[in-house]
């Protein structure tokens, strides 16, 4: 489904190297979601979201942010995700549609968190898209997201539901709701 | 160290080379000794948020607040409070050290904590849609009528209290909004109460605020830290989601000050029992000495008078005394009135029936006070113990 880059998955592999650490770069009082590392392929073990959040809907489509943190030495190509309550997820990027205006729409080529960087996922910005959602987003409940990287590899991470107004972006894609991200 | 050579620096050079304008520049650097103050440490100001206790009980009251009523909406029960209580608590750990709330769509405005608190507290429906009546204290219900009220359903009641306190009021306005919007899908504003009291650096800090009759309004509280504790803290006696915790009496008090302005300096006095300059006894001269209630005028009357309100708002019994933390309100009058002034009353208290109650039915009988004030809304929360990281506020009662 996604092309592969060979470079990356060269350097990715080199992050084995620092597994374990990815939990040190989260900051006091953060809520880091960090990867079980030990189930997982060392590739992404070094990425934590940190104040993963997701905004709360009923049905529909609903958007996730956060901060991508890449604890490693080398950058970390994601470029897909799945949730357990959504029937596919896409990764968006927001950019300027026919008209001028802003739209939402895949970001075909994925998120790259560059190495010891990080890559904000934000209302407005980059996200995480839940397209279909197979049971309601209640504010506060927990919601799990897998990552995977370029070269397979996964990483799972937390969402916390918010009660949130904005994120309500026009989709530029295939068939969706009017509600957009969803409503709450 | 680098500060202190920067000054000799200073003032060696100023010594040298000038005249009278730097050697006094010099001298108002060495009077102000310890080093002075950021010009925004006010704002800069943070108080722990983590602890055995909830910030906001014993914390000097910051300069503003706002109370904030709840009711939760149909069909909240105990799991959905579990999810309203990690939000707010990770929310409010956010902001009370000056960081955004997780989805802040202002973060800049989270950015002066300005020594922010926000106590949480849980009215009788709390523990009814939890399914955890019988974790309900006994004095966790309306306080019984008294014959000075007048309450109103717009300042009564409510399931949840968040009560948000912090020397600016930008930072209130804010966390107020953060911690609403957060909520909506769990509960509705039922009323919402603002005071104040003198801001950081106008007064010595310690001062017993003044009341919008001009009284110091606070003098005889139970001191935090020491045997007192236990008049404030609820402790192993009480249901372990409330150790540590204590009880909340919020009311409205208006105040009429047209009819007030009516009465002398001296006639004032009689009615509180106090000096009004200093907040001393009658018969005393400093604010924080023991009244003398037997002392006697040459005329063989009472000092205190029978109906001043400190000889009213005390008892025999010792443990009849409760934490005041209270605020005025200073709002818009109704057209044709020229003030519309009181004081959102605030009490803390182990138990609120064994503590509170019998004072404010002293009050009720016989208060002369009472001719210029009205209660006019009154609630009554529990606050949960605080919580360490990790934790939730609330935790102990939701999930045992």
């Amino acid at each position: 489904m996604f092309h592969t880059r060979t470079r990356l998955s060269h350097r990715l592999a080199g992050t084995a190297l620092v597994l374990g650490v990815a939990v040190g770069a989260a900051g006091c009082g953060d809520s880091p979601t960090a990867a079980d590392a030990a189930t997982e392929k060392p590739s992404v073990s070094s990425l934590v979201l940190i104040d993963g959040w997701v905004k709360a809907a009923d049905h529909g489509m609903t958007g996730a942010f956060g901060k991508l943190v890449n604890s490693s030495g080398a950058d970390i190509h994601i470029v897909s995700a799945t949730s357990p309550i959504t029937k596919s997820m896409e990764l968006h990027e927001m950019a300027h549609g026919d008209g001028g205006e802003m739209v939402m729409r895949e970001k075909t080529d994925g998120f790259v968190v560059a190495a010891g960087g990080e890559y904000r996922l934000e209302p407005g910005g980059d996200h995480l898209m839940f397209m279909e959602l197979t049971s309601p987003i209640q504010p506060g409940q927990d919601v799990p997201v897998a990552l995977t990287a370029e070269d397979g590899s996964r990483v799972e991470v937390s969402v916390v539901a918010r009660s949130y107004t904005g994120a309500n972006e026009n989709y530029q894609g295939g068939e969706h709701g009017d509600d957009g991200h969803g409503g709450h | 160290m680098a500060r202190r050579l920067g000054r000799r620096a200073f003032l060696a050079s100023g010594a040298a080379v000038l005249g009278g304008a730097a050697a006094l520049g010099g001298r108002e650097l060495l009077d102000a000794d310890p080093e002075p103050a950021a010009p925004d440490s006010p704002g800069r100001a943070t108080v722990a948020f983590h602890g055995e206790h909830q910030a906001g009980v014993v914390t000097p009251g910051q300069a503003f607040a706002s109370f904030v009523a709840l009711d939760l909406v149909d069909g909240v029960d105990r799991e959905a409070l579990v999810r309203l209580m990690r939000v707010w608590t990770d929310d409010i750990e956010r902001l009370t050290r000056g960081a955004p709330g997780l989805t802040d769509t202002e973060p800049e405005l989270a950015a002066v904590p300005a020594g922010l608190t926000v106590t949480v507290g849980y009215g009788p429906g709390v523990l009814t849609a939890a399914g955890r009546e019988d974790l309900r204290p006994g004095w966790l219900t309306p306080l019984p009528a008294f014959g000075v009220d007048r309450l109103q359903e717009a300042w009564s009641g409510g399931d949840l209290l968040l009560q948000i306190c912090a020397d600016d009021e930008i930072t209130v306005a804010h966390a107020v909004r953060v911690l609403v919007k957060e909520a909506r899908t769990f509960a509705t504003v039922r009323w919402v109460q603002r005071g104040f009291r003198n801001s950081p650096g106008t007064v010595t800090p310690g001062t017993t605020m003044r009341n919008l009759m001009g009284q110091v309004d606070g003098t005889s509280n139970p001191i935090p830290g020491t045997e007192d504790d236990r008049l404030i803290w609820i402790g192993p006696e009480g249901p372990a989601w409330l150790h540590g915790g204590t009880g909340m009496v919020v009311r409205r008090i208006a105040m009429n000050l047209d009819t007030w302005d009516e009465l002398d300096r001296p006639a004032r006095e009689q009615v509180i029992g106090r000096r009004l300059d200093n907040g001393a006894p009658l018969t005393g001269t400093h604010e924080h000495e023991e009244p003398d209630l037997e002392a006697m005028t040459e005329l063989k009357l009472p000092v205190i008078e029978s109906f001043a309100h400190i000889r009213r708002a005390r008892s025999d019994d010792p443990d009849h005394r409760f934490l005041r933390r209270s605020y005025n309100y200073d709002e818009s009058p109704p057209a044709g009135e020229l003030s519309n002034s009181g004081l959102v009353f605030v009490s803390f208290q182990a138990d609120i029936d064994a503590q509170f109650t019998p004072i404010q039915r002293r009050l009720d009988q016989l208060d002369l006070l009472n001719q210029w004030t009205t209660p006019i809304g009154s609630a009554v929360f529990a606050v949960p113990g605080g919580c360490r990281p990790g934790e939730y506020l609330g935790q102990r009662l939701l999930e045992p």
